[in-house]
Protein backbone atom coordinates (compact mmCIF):
# COMPACT_ATOMS: atom_id res chain seq x y z
CA UNK A 1 0.00 0.00 0.00
CA UNK A 2 1.22 3.34 -1.24
CA UNK A 3 0.06 7.03 0.71
CA UNK A 4 -0.86 8.82 -2.11
CA UNK A 5 -2.20 12.76 -2.18
CA UNK A 6 -5.35 12.81 -4.47
CA UNK A 7 -5.50 15.85 -6.83
CA UNK A 8 -9.24 15.70 -7.79
CA UNK A 9 -10.51 18.67 -5.24
CA UNK A 10 -8.40 21.40 -3.70
CA UNK A 11 -8.85 19.45 -0.86
CA UNK A 12 -5.73 17.68 -1.37
CA UNK A 13 -6.10 14.73 0.82
CA UNK A 14 -3.04 12.82 1.63
CA UNK A 15 -3.81 9.88 3.59
CA UNK A 16 -5.31 7.81 0.68
CA UNK A 17 -3.70 4.95 0.33
CA UNK A 18 -3.60 2.90 -3.01
CA UNK A 19 -2.53 -0.57 -3.76
CA UNK A 20 -0.74 -0.87 -7.23
CA UNK A 21 -0.51 -4.92 -8.63
CA UNK A 22 1.22 -4.84 -12.16
CA UNK A 23 0.83 -1.35 -12.82
CA UNK A 24 -2.61 -1.28 -11.91
CA UNK A 25 -4.62 0.09 -9.38
CA UNK A 26 -6.06 -2.40 -7.30
CA UNK A 27 -7.86 -1.50 -4.28
CA UNK A 28 -7.92 2.29 -2.65
CA UNK A 29 -8.82 3.17 0.93
CA UNK A 30 -10.29 6.48 2.29
CA UNK A 31 -10.72 7.81 -1.41
CA UNK A 32 -14.09 9.53 -1.64
CA UNK A 33 -16.42 8.71 -4.57
CA UNK A 34 -15.60 12.05 -6.30
CA UNK A 35 -11.58 11.32 -6.03
CA UNK A 36 -12.08 7.56 -7.09
CA UNK A 37 -13.49 8.87 -10.72
CA UNK A 38 -10.52 11.39 -11.25
CA UNK A 39 -8.13 8.21 -9.88
CA UNK A 40 -10.43 5.64 -12.91
CA UNK A 41 -9.60 8.73 -15.38
CA UNK A 42 -5.95 6.94 -15.68
CA UNK A 43 -7.64 3.94 -17.66
CA UNK A 44 -10.14 5.04 -19.95
CA UNK A 45 -10.26 8.05 -23.36
CA UNK A 46 -6.19 9.19 -22.97
CA UNK A 47 -4.91 11.36 -25.31
CA UNK A 48 -1.86 10.89 -27.97
CA UNK A 49 0.51 13.56 -29.62
CA UNK A 50 -1.55 14.90 -32.92
CA UNK A 51 -0.96 17.49 -35.41
CA UNK A 52 -4.20 18.22 -37.53
CA UNK A 53 -5.80 15.45 -36.59
CA UNK A 54 -3.10 13.37 -37.74
CA UNK A 55 -1.03 11.34 -34.78
CA UNK A 56 2.47 12.27 -34.79
CA UNK A 57 5.40 11.84 -32.54
CA UNK A 58 5.69 14.03 -29.31
CA UNK A 59 8.63 16.25 -30.39
CA UNK A 60 7.29 16.67 -33.55
CA UNK A 61 3.68 17.74 -31.53
CA UNK A 62 6.01 19.81 -29.17
CA UNK A 63 7.82 21.67 -32.47
CA UNK A 64 4.73 22.42 -34.22
CA UNK A 65 3.30 24.33 -31.03
CA UNK A 66 6.18 26.48 -30.49
CA UNK A 67 5.67 27.21 -33.94
CA UNK A 68 2.25 28.29 -33.66
CA UNK A 69 3.02 30.25 -30.24
CA UNK A 70 6.04 32.00 -32.34
CA UNK A 71 4.39 32.80 -34.96
CA UNK A 72 1.50 34.40 -33.42
CA UNK A 73 1.11 38.01 -32.30
CA UNK A 74 -0.93 37.65 -29.35
CA UNK A 75 -1.13 34.28 -27.81
CA UNK A 76 -3.07 33.56 -25.26
CA UNK A 77 -2.22 31.07 -22.13
CA UNK A 78 -4.55 29.75 -20.37
CA UNK A 79 -6.33 26.76 -17.76
CA UNK A 80 -3.43 26.21 -15.45
CA UNK A 81 -5.83 25.39 -12.39
CA UNK A 82 -5.02 21.70 -12.73
CA UNK A 83 -1.35 21.69 -12.77
CA UNK A 84 1.45 21.39 -10.53
CA UNK A 85 3.35 25.17 -9.17
CA UNK A 86 6.77 24.28 -11.49
CA UNK A 87 4.26 24.01 -14.39
CA UNK A 88 2.40 27.43 -13.88
CA UNK A 89 6.06 28.68 -13.00
CA UNK A 90 7.52 27.67 -16.55
CA UNK A 91 3.92 28.78 -18.00
CA UNK A 92 4.35 32.09 -16.43
CA UNK A 93 7.95 32.12 -17.61
CA UNK A 94 6.81 30.89 -20.88
CA UNK A 95 4.19 34.01 -21.25
CA UNK A 96 7.08 36.73 -20.42
CA UNK A 97 9.31 35.21 -23.06
CA UNK A 98 6.41 35.12 -25.94
CA UNK A 99 4.80 38.60 -24.23
CA UNK A 100 1.44 36.71 -24.08
CA UNK A 101 -1.72 37.17 -22.10
CA UNK A 102 -1.92 34.70 -18.98
CA UNK A 103 -5.28 33.56 -17.28
CA UNK A 104 -6.10 30.90 -15.38
CA UNK A 105 -10.06 29.55 -14.24
CA UNK A 106 -10.22 32.21 -11.30
CA UNK A 107 -10.79 35.18 -13.21
CA UNK A 108 -14.28 33.72 -13.89
CA UNK A 109 -14.89 31.80 -10.87
CA UNK A 110 -13.08 32.59 -7.07
CA UNK A 111 -10.72 35.33 -8.23
CA UNK A 112 -12.82 38.29 -6.92
CA UNK A 113 -12.34 36.56 -3.32
CA UNK A 114 -9.32 35.49 -4.13
CA UNK A 115 -7.78 38.74 -4.52
CA UNK A 116 -9.21 39.80 -1.12
CA UNK A 117 -7.74 37.22 0.91
CA UNK A 118 -4.40 37.42 -0.51
CA UNK A 119 -4.30 41.11 -0.36
CA UNK A 120 -5.07 40.38 3.20
CA UNK A 121 -8.74 42.50 3.03
CA UNK A 122 -10.49 39.55 4.27
CA UNK A 123 -8.96 37.65 7.29
CA UNK A 124 -8.06 34.15 6.69
CA UNK A 125 -7.21 30.77 8.05
CA UNK A 126 -5.43 27.29 7.14
CA UNK A 127 -8.07 24.54 7.24
CA UNK A 128 -6.33 22.60 10.24
CA UNK A 129 -7.29 25.90 12.23
CA UNK A 130 -11.07 25.22 11.02
CA UNK A 131 -10.64 21.62 12.49
CA UNK A 132 -8.83 22.91 16.06
CA UNK A 133 -10.90 25.89 17.25
CA UNK A 134 -13.68 26.93 15.04
CA UNK A 135 -17.23 26.40 16.20
CA UNK A 136 -19.23 27.85 13.72
CA UNK A 137 -18.81 26.90 10.27
CA UNK A 138 -21.08 28.98 7.45
CA UNK A 139 -21.37 27.10 3.71
CA UNK A 140 -22.22 30.26 1.61
CA UNK A 141 -23.43 29.42 -1.41
CA UNK A 142 -21.43 26.45 -1.63
CA UNK A 143 -22.34 21.91 -1.30
CA UNK A 144 -19.11 21.09 -0.10
CA UNK A 145 -20.84 17.73 -0.19
CA UNK A 146 -20.94 17.10 -3.81
CA UNK A 147 -17.75 19.41 -4.28
CA UNK A 148 -15.57 18.77 -1.48
CA UNK A 149 -17.11 15.73 0.12
CA UNK A 150 -14.26 15.01 2.85
CA UNK A 151 -14.61 18.70 3.85
CA UNK A 152 -16.71 18.02 6.28
CA UNK A 153 -15.52 14.84 7.63
CA UNK A 154 -11.36 16.16 7.76
CA UNK A 155 -11.83 19.60 8.51
CA UNK A 156 -14.99 21.70 9.24
CA UNK A 157 -17.98 19.92 10.92
CA UNK A 158 -17.06 16.13 12.70
CA UNK A 159 -13.55 15.60 13.09
CA UNK A 160 -12.36 16.45 16.77
CA UNK A 161 -9.68 19.09 17.74
CA UNK A 162 -7.88 20.58 20.27
CA UNK A 163 -10.42 23.29 21.28
CA UNK A 164 -13.23 21.11 20.00
CA UNK A 165 -12.59 17.67 21.41
CA UNK A 166 -16.57 17.41 21.39
CA UNK A 167 -16.92 18.53 17.77
CA UNK A 168 -20.23 18.04 16.03
CA UNK A 169 -22.24 16.38 19.41
CA UNK A 170 -22.22 19.27 21.53
CA UNK A 171 -19.55 22.18 20.09
CA UNK A 172 -19.86 22.91 16.44
CA UNK A 173 -22.94 24.10 14.25
CA UNK A 174 -23.14 24.10 10.97
CA UNK A 175 -25.31 26.37 8.73
CA UNK A 176 -25.94 26.31 5.11
CA UNK A 177 -27.16 28.82 2.60
CA UNK A 178 -27.84 28.25 -0.29
CA UNK A 179 -30.42 28.78 -3.26
CA UNK A 180 -31.90 25.05 -2.93
CA UNK A 181 -32.00 22.33 -0.02
CA UNK A 182 -28.42 20.61 -0.78
CA UNK A 183 -26.88 17.60 0.75
CA UNK A 184 -24.90 19.85 2.66
CA UNK A 185 -27.73 21.51 3.85
CA UNK A 186 -29.79 18.18 4.70
CA UNK A 187 -27.00 17.92 7.03
CA UNK A 188 -27.03 21.61 8.59
CA UNK A 189 -30.86 20.56 9.49
CA UNK A 190 -32.34 23.61 11.15
CA UNK A 191 -29.24 25.73 10.04
CA UNK A 192 -30.31 25.82 6.54
CA UNK A 193 -31.37 29.51 5.21
CA UNK A 194 -32.70 29.58 1.70
CA UNK A 195 -31.78 32.68 -0.53
CA UNK A 196 -33.32 33.54 -3.67
CA UNK A 197 -31.31 33.29 -6.88
CA UNK A 198 -29.42 36.53 -6.32
CA UNK A 199 -30.45 36.95 -3.53
CA UNK A 200 -26.92 36.82 -1.49
CA UNK A 201 -26.50 40.59 -0.74
CA UNK A 202 -29.85 41.12 0.63
CA UNK A 203 -29.14 38.53 2.78
CA UNK A 204 -26.11 40.28 3.79
CA UNK A 205 -27.86 43.70 4.93
CA UNK A 206 -29.94 41.21 6.46
CA UNK A 207 -26.70 39.75 8.92
CA UNK A 208 -25.81 42.81 9.43
CA UNK A 209 -28.57 44.71 10.54
CA UNK A 210 -29.49 41.85 12.98
CA UNK A 211 -25.82 42.46 14.13
CA UNK A 212 -27.03 45.44 14.71
CA UNK A 213 -29.69 44.60 17.08
CA UNK A 214 -32.24 46.11 14.21
CA UNK A 215 -35.34 44.04 12.47
CA UNK A 216 -33.97 42.37 9.23
CA UNK A 217 -35.97 42.91 5.94
CA UNK A 218 -36.32 39.19 5.25
CA UNK A 219 -39.44 36.92 5.25
CA UNK A 220 -37.91 34.89 8.32
CA UNK A 221 -37.19 37.43 10.97
CA UNK A 222 -37.05 35.15 13.96
CA UNK A 223 -34.80 32.74 12.13
CA UNK A 224 -32.59 35.42 11.09
CA UNK A 225 -32.61 36.88 14.88
CA UNK A 226 -31.38 33.54 16.14
CA UNK A 227 -28.95 33.53 13.31
CA UNK A 228 -27.52 36.97 14.72
CA UNK A 229 -27.41 35.06 18.05
CA UNK A 230 -25.58 32.22 16.95
CA UNK A 231 -23.25 34.45 15.12
CA UNK A 232 -22.73 36.71 18.27
CA UNK A 233 -21.76 33.52 21.29
CA UNK A 234 -19.44 32.27 18.14
CA UNK A 235 -16.01 31.90 19.73
CA UNK A 236 -13.91 31.13 16.25
CA UNK A 237 -16.36 31.32 13.18
CA UNK A 238 -15.22 30.48 9.41
CA UNK A 239 -17.21 30.81 6.56
CA UNK A 240 -17.00 29.41 3.54
CA UNK A 241 -18.00 31.28 0.50
CA UNK A 242 -18.73 29.19 -2.59
CA UNK A 243 -19.37 30.14 -6.14
CA UNK A 244 -22.87 30.34 -5.41
CA UNK A 245 -22.07 33.43 -3.61
CA UNK A 246 -19.19 34.81 -5.56
CA UNK A 247 -21.69 35.05 -9.09
CA UNK A 248 -24.35 36.34 -7.01
CA UNK A 249 -22.43 39.53 -5.60
CA UNK A 250 -19.92 39.98 -8.41
CA UNK A 251 -19.04 43.83 -8.11
CA UNK A 252 -20.98 43.86 -4.59
CA UNK A 253 -17.78 41.95 -2.97
CA UNK A 254 -17.53 45.30 -0.46
CA UNK A 255 -20.18 44.38 1.13
CA UNK A 256 -19.34 40.66 1.98
CA UNK A 257 -15.75 42.56 3.30
CA UNK A 258 -17.93 44.65 5.42
CA UNK A 259 -19.52 41.90 6.90
CA UNK A 260 -16.56 40.21 7.74
CA UNK A 261 -14.95 43.47 9.47
CA UNK A 262 -18.58 43.75 11.73
CA UNK A 263 -18.08 39.95 12.32
CA UNK A 264 -14.61 40.69 13.38
CA UNK A 265 -15.42 43.28 15.65
CA UNK A 266 -17.58 41.23 18.12
CA UNK A 267 -15.58 37.87 17.24
CA UNK A 268 -12.86 36.11 15.56
CA UNK A 269 -14.03 35.31 12.37
CA UNK A 270 -12.58 33.88 8.87
CA UNK A 271 -13.39 33.28 5.13
CA UNK A 272 -12.02 30.20 3.28
CA UNK A 273 -12.74 30.06 0.11
CA UNK A 274 -14.43 26.77 -1.73
CA UNK A 275 -11.70 26.17 -4.76
CA UNK A 276 -12.34 23.60 -6.95
CA UNK A 277 -9.79 23.03 -8.99
CA UNK A 278 -6.80 21.33 -6.63
CA UNK A 279 -4.38 24.25 -7.65
CA UNK A 280 -6.15 27.27 -8.64
CA UNK A 281 -4.80 29.10 -5.42
CA UNK A 282 -0.79 28.34 -6.27
CA UNK A 283 -1.26 29.93 -9.66
CA UNK A 284 -2.69 32.81 -8.11
CA UNK A 285 -0.31 33.07 -5.18
CA UNK A 286 2.50 32.61 -7.98
CA UNK A 287 1.21 35.48 -10.34
CA UNK A 288 1.04 37.41 -7.88
CA UNK A 289 4.59 36.79 -6.46
CA UNK A 290 5.47 37.92 -9.69
CA UNK A 291 3.79 40.46 -11.43
CA UNK A 292 0.97 41.84 -7.87
CA UNK A 293 -1.92 40.51 -10.00
CA UNK A 294 -3.61 37.32 -9.45
CA UNK A 295 -4.69 36.59 -13.00
CA UNK A 296 -5.76 38.49 -16.53
CA UNK A 297 -1.74 39.38 -16.81
CA UNK A 298 -0.72 40.37 -20.08
CA UNK A 299 2.85 40.47 -21.06
CA UNK A 300 2.45 42.62 -24.40
CA UNK A 301 5.46 44.93 -24.51
CA UNK A 302 7.40 43.65 -21.99
CA UNK A 303 5.48 45.18 -19.11
CA UNK A 304 2.69 43.24 -17.20
CA UNK A 305 -0.96 45.22 -17.57
CA UNK A 306 -3.90 44.03 -15.86
CA UNK A 307 -7.65 44.28 -15.96
CA UNK A 308 -10.71 43.04 -17.14
CA UNK A 309 -9.66 43.15 -20.86
CA UNK A 310 -6.58 40.99 -20.79
CA UNK A 311 -9.06 38.40 -19.17
CA UNK A 312 -9.93 34.95 -20.87
CA UNK A 313 -14.01 35.96 -21.58
CA UNK A 314 -11.90 38.89 -23.73
CA UNK A 315 -8.86 37.54 -24.47
CA UNK A 316 -10.24 34.77 -26.43
CA UNK A 317 -12.04 37.30 -28.73
CA UNK A 318 -8.60 39.12 -29.62
CA UNK A 319 -5.93 36.32 -29.42
CA UNK A 320 -4.67 35.12 -32.66
CA UNK A 321 -3.33 31.37 -31.15
CA UNK A 322 -4.08 29.86 -27.69
CA UNK A 323 -2.47 27.39 -25.33
CA UNK A 324 -5.02 25.54 -23.03
CA UNK A 325 -3.24 23.37 -20.00
CA UNK A 326 -5.29 21.78 -17.47
CA UNK A 327 -8.63 23.16 -18.13
CA UNK A 328 -11.26 22.17 -20.89
CA UNK A 329 -12.32 25.95 -21.97
CA UNK A 330 -14.51 24.77 -24.84
CA UNK A 331 -16.85 22.68 -21.93
CA UNK A 332 -16.58 25.35 -18.89
CA UNK A 333 -17.06 28.81 -20.97
CA UNK A 334 -19.60 30.79 -22.24
CA UNK A 335 -20.61 29.57 -25.71
CA UNK A 336 -19.69 32.96 -27.18
CA UNK A 337 -16.13 32.42 -25.55
CA UNK A 338 -15.59 29.11 -26.61
CA UNK A 339 -16.55 29.56 -30.45
CA UNK A 340 -13.96 32.41 -30.33
CA UNK A 341 -11.27 29.92 -28.67
CA UNK A 342 -11.96 26.93 -31.18
CA UNK A 343 -11.87 29.75 -33.98
CA UNK A 344 -8.13 30.38 -33.53
CA UNK A 345 -5.18 27.98 -33.48
CA UNK A 346 -5.99 26.02 -30.36
CA UNK A 347 -2.90 23.74 -28.71
CA UNK A 348 -4.33 21.50 -25.94
CA UNK A 349 -2.09 19.51 -23.29
CA UNK A 350 -4.42 17.29 -21.50
CA UNK A 351 -3.96 14.05 -20.33
CA UNK A 352 -7.17 13.13 -21.60
CA UNK A 353 -9.51 13.63 -24.07
CA UNK A 354 -11.83 16.77 -23.91
CA UNK A 355 -13.81 19.40 -26.06
CA UNK A 356 -10.87 21.31 -26.21
CA UNK A 357 -8.49 18.60 -27.52
CA UNK A 358 -11.14 17.43 -30.49
CA UNK A 359 -10.63 20.83 -31.59
CA UNK A 360 -7.52 21.58 -31.40
CA UNK A 361 -4.55 21.86 -34.07
CA UNK A 362 -1.88 20.21 -31.69
CA UNK A 363 -2.73 17.98 -28.55
CA UNK A 364 0.06 17.17 -26.56
CA UNK A 365 -0.58 14.40 -24.19
CA UNK A 366 0.79 14.69 -20.61
CA UNK A 367 1.19 12.27 -17.43
CA UNK A 368 -1.66 13.36 -14.36
CA UNK A 369 -0.29 15.39 -11.91
CA UNK A 370 -0.76 13.59 -8.62
CA UNK A 371 -1.02 10.15 -9.91
CA UNK A 372 1.86 9.56 -12.62
CA UNK A 373 3.99 12.93 -11.83
CA UNK A 374 5.17 14.39 -8.86
CA UNK A 375 4.97 18.50 -7.50
CA UNK A 376 2.97 20.61 -5.61
CA UNK A 377 0.65 22.15 -4.98
CA UNK A 378 -1.65 24.87 -3.16
CA UNK A 379 -4.48 23.41 -0.81
CA UNK A 380 -7.59 25.80 -0.57
CA UNK A 381 -6.27 27.46 2.37
CA UNK A 382 -3.10 28.21 0.93
CA UNK A 383 -0.91 24.89 2.62
CA UNK A 384 1.51 24.02 0.43
CA UNK A 385 1.12 20.33 -0.32
CA UNK A 386 4.08 18.35 -1.70
CA UNK A 387 3.25 15.08 -3.86
CA UNK A 388 4.89 11.91 -5.47
CA UNK A 389 3.99 9.60 -8.46
CA UNK A 390 3.12 6.08 -7.69
CA UNK A 391 2.04 5.19 -11.37
CA UNK A 392 4.29 4.83 -14.02
CA UNK A 393 4.43 6.58 -17.01
CA UNK A 394 6.52 7.31 -20.53
CA UNK A 395 4.61 10.67 -20.84
CA UNK A 396 6.32 13.82 -20.15
CA UNK A 397 4.60 16.25 -17.05
CA UNK A 398 3.63 19.35 -17.71
CA UNK A 399 6.34 21.03 -17.26
CA UNK A 400 8.99 19.12 -19.33
CA UNK A 401 6.28 20.01 -22.25
CA UNK A 402 6.41 23.56 -21.63
CA UNK A 403 10.28 23.78 -21.08
CA UNK A 404 10.43 22.02 -24.06
CA UNK A 405 8.49 24.24 -25.92
CA UNK A 406 9.88 27.21 -24.64
CA UNK A 407 13.12 25.67 -25.75
CA UNK A 408 12.01 24.85 -29.17
CA UNK A 409 10.87 28.77 -29.32
CA UNK B 1 -38.11 1.94 4.73
CA UNK B 2 -41.33 -0.05 5.26
CA UNK B 3 -43.26 0.86 8.39
CA UNK B 4 -45.08 -1.78 10.16
CA UNK B 5 -48.68 -0.52 9.40
CA UNK B 6 -47.38 -1.56 5.91
CA UNK B 7 -46.48 -4.88 6.74
CA UNK B 8 -49.73 -4.89 8.73
CA UNK B 9 -51.78 -4.73 5.97
CA UNK B 10 -50.13 -7.73 3.86
CA UNK B 11 -50.88 -9.85 6.96
CA UNK B 12 -54.14 -11.67 7.75
CA UNK B 13 -55.64 -9.18 10.56
CA UNK B 14 -57.68 -12.18 12.28
CA UNK B 15 -55.76 -12.17 15.63
CA UNK B 16 -55.60 -16.08 15.44
CA UNK B 17 -52.45 -15.98 17.40
CA UNK B 18 -50.93 -19.50 15.41
CA UNK B 19 -47.37 -17.29 15.21
CA UNK B 20 -47.76 -17.55 19.38
CA UNK B 21 -48.68 -13.36 19.64
CA UNK B 22 -51.63 -11.78 20.47
CA UNK B 23 -52.48 -9.96 17.21
CA UNK B 24 -51.19 -9.78 13.65
CA UNK B 25 -50.13 -6.30 14.57
CA UNK B 26 -47.60 -7.81 17.27
CA UNK B 27 -46.62 -10.04 14.73
CA UNK B 28 -45.70 -6.80 11.86
CA UNK B 29 -43.64 -5.40 14.34
CA UNK B 30 -41.73 -9.01 15.20
CA UNK B 31 -41.05 -8.84 12.00
CA UNK B 32 -39.50 -5.64 11.37
CA UNK B 33 -37.56 -6.86 14.74
CA UNK B 34 -36.53 -9.31 12.92
CA UNK B 35 -37.65 -11.73 15.70
CA UNK B 36 -40.36 -13.72 13.27
CA UNK B 37 -40.00 -15.07 10.09
CA UNK B 38 -42.79 -14.94 7.97
CA UNK B 39 -42.87 -18.67 7.15
CA UNK B 40 -44.46 -18.36 11.47
CA UNK B 41 -48.01 -16.72 10.05
CA UNK B 42 -49.26 -20.25 8.75
CA UNK B 43 -52.55 -19.02 7.26
CA UNK B 44 -50.68 -16.28 5.30
CA UNK B 45 -48.72 -19.72 3.76
CA UNK B 46 -51.41 -22.08 3.63
CA UNK B 47 -54.50 -20.31 2.48
CA UNK B 48 -54.89 -19.48 -0.97
CA UNK B 49 -56.52 -16.39 -1.18
CA UNK B 50 -53.66 -14.81 0.74
CA UNK B 51 -51.44 -15.82 -2.01
CA UNK B 52 -51.29 -12.28 -3.43
CA UNK B 53 -50.38 -10.70 -0.27
CA UNK B 54 -47.62 -13.23 0.72
CA UNK B 55 -45.95 -12.47 -2.78
CA UNK B 56 -46.08 -8.55 -1.49
CA UNK B 57 -45.15 -9.00 2.07
CA UNK B 58 -41.71 -11.24 0.51
CA UNK B 59 -40.89 -8.54 -1.83
CA UNK B 60 -40.83 -5.32 0.48
CA UNK B 61 -39.51 -7.56 3.30
CA UNK B 62 -36.58 -8.62 1.06
CA UNK B 63 -34.14 -6.17 1.44
CA UNK B 64 -34.71 -5.95 5.54
CA UNK B 65 -33.69 -10.11 5.65
CA UNK B 66 -31.05 -9.49 3.58
CA UNK B 67 -29.59 -6.80 6.35
CA UNK B 68 -26.60 -6.96 7.88
CA UNK B 69 -26.86 -8.41 12.06
CA UNK B 70 -27.43 -4.65 13.03
CA UNK B 71 -30.24 -3.95 10.84
CA UNK B 72 -27.78 -1.79 8.50
CA UNK B 73 -27.89 -1.43 5.19
CA UNK B 74 -25.48 0.47 2.80
CA UNK B 75 -26.24 1.90 -0.22
CA UNK B 76 -23.48 2.54 -2.36
CA UNK B 77 -24.93 3.45 -5.35
CA UNK B 78 -26.10 6.53 -2.98
CA UNK B 79 -22.70 6.98 -1.27
CA UNK B 80 -20.61 9.97 -1.80
CA UNK B 81 -17.20 8.58 -0.09
CA UNK B 82 -17.52 11.82 1.85
CA UNK B 83 -16.80 10.04 5.72
CA UNK B 84 -18.42 11.37 7.73
CA UNK B 85 -19.92 8.15 9.45
CA UNK B 86 -16.62 7.31 9.36
CA UNK B 87 -15.39 10.22 11.87
CA UNK B 88 -18.62 10.37 13.74
CA UNK B 89 -18.99 6.79 14.58
CA UNK B 90 -17.53 6.52 18.22
CA UNK B 91 -16.77 2.65 18.16
CA UNK B 92 -14.68 3.63 14.60
CA UNK B 93 -12.93 6.57 17.23
CA UNK B 94 -12.46 4.28 20.06
CA UNK B 95 -10.42 2.31 17.81
CA UNK B 96 -8.32 4.57 16.03
CA UNK B 97 -8.22 7.89 17.98
CA UNK B 98 -5.44 9.14 16.16
CA UNK B 99 -6.30 9.27 13.18
CA UNK B 100 -10.64 8.96 12.98
CA UNK B 101 -10.90 11.21 15.67
CA UNK B 102 -8.76 14.07 13.68
CA UNK B 103 -10.71 13.12 10.40
CA UNK B 104 -8.31 10.67 8.48
CA UNK B 105 -9.01 7.45 7.71
CA UNK B 106 -8.47 4.71 9.61
CA UNK B 107 -5.69 2.70 9.59
CA UNK B 108 -6.77 -0.01 12.52
CA UNK B 109 -8.30 -3.14 11.48
CA UNK B 110 -10.80 -2.66 14.52
CA UNK B 111 -12.78 0.21 12.74
CA UNK B 112 -16.20 -0.81 11.60
CA UNK B 113 -16.87 1.56 9.18
CA UNK B 114 -14.10 2.75 6.62
CA UNK B 115 -14.52 3.72 3.03
CA UNK B 116 -12.73 1.91 0.17
CA UNK B 117 -12.62 1.84 -3.94
CA UNK B 118 -14.81 5.42 -3.24
CA UNK B 119 -17.86 4.14 -0.98
CA UNK B 120 -18.46 3.08 2.78
CA UNK B 121 -17.88 -0.57 3.69
CA UNK B 122 -18.67 -2.11 6.78
CA UNK B 123 -16.74 -4.37 8.82
CA UNK B 124 -16.44 -6.03 12.78
CA UNK B 125 -20.07 -5.13 12.63
CA UNK B 126 -20.08 -7.16 16.61
CA UNK B 127 -18.36 -4.25 17.94
CA UNK B 128 -21.43 -1.72 16.88
CA UNK B 129 -23.31 -0.37 19.78
CA UNK B 130 -26.27 -1.78 18.06
CA UNK B 131 -25.25 -5.41 18.66
CA UNK B 132 -25.67 -7.73 21.35
CA UNK B 133 -28.40 -7.63 24.27
CA UNK B 134 -26.85 -4.42 25.86
CA UNK B 135 -27.70 -2.64 22.80
CA UNK B 136 -28.12 1.33 21.92
CA UNK B 137 -29.81 2.82 19.89
CA UNK B 138 -27.26 4.82 18.52
CA UNK B 139 -27.64 7.14 14.85
CA UNK B 140 -24.16 8.33 14.50
CA UNK B 141 -23.90 6.99 10.79
CA UNK B 142 -27.47 7.79 9.62
CA UNK B 143 -27.73 11.32 11.08
CA UNK B 144 -24.45 12.59 9.22
CA UNK B 145 -25.36 11.25 6.21
CA UNK B 146 -25.76 13.81 3.84
CA UNK B 147 -27.21 11.34 1.19
CA UNK B 148 -29.40 8.83 3.24
CA UNK B 149 -26.89 5.73 1.71
CA UNK B 150 -26.94 4.21 5.39
CA UNK B 151 -30.26 3.08 7.01
CA UNK B 152 -31.49 1.31 10.03
CA UNK B 153 -33.66 -1.69 9.68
Amino acid sequence: MAVVTCTGCSLLCDDIEAAVTNEKLSHIKNLCRKGHGHFQAVFSERTVPMVNGQKVSMDEAISRAAEILKSAKNPLLYGWSNCTLEAQAAGIRLAEKLGATIDDTSSFCQGILMERILDGRIPTCTLDDVRNYADTSIFWGADPSNSHPRHLSRFSYYPRGEKRQKSYEEERTCIAVDVRHSATAEICGNYYFRVPPGGDADFMEAVLAVLEGKIPRVADKKKMIELGSILKKTEYGVIFPGLGMIYSMQDKMDLFERLMARLNEITAFKAVPMVGHYNMRGFNELLREKTGFINSVSFRGGKPSHGPEQSVIAAAKSCDAALVIGSDPLSALPFATAKALAGVPLIAIDPRRSLATDAAAVTIPSAISGLEAGGTAVRMDGVRVKFEPFLKTDLPTDEQILTGIMEAI
Amino acid sequence: MVSAMEVYMLLPKTNCKKCGLATCMAFAVGLLGREKKIDECTPLIEEKKYEAKLKKLREIMAPIENASETGLIIHPEKCFGCGNCVVACPVNVAADPTRCGIGLGPQSDKVILKVEDGVVVCNNLKECRRFGPNKILCNACTATCPSKAIEFV
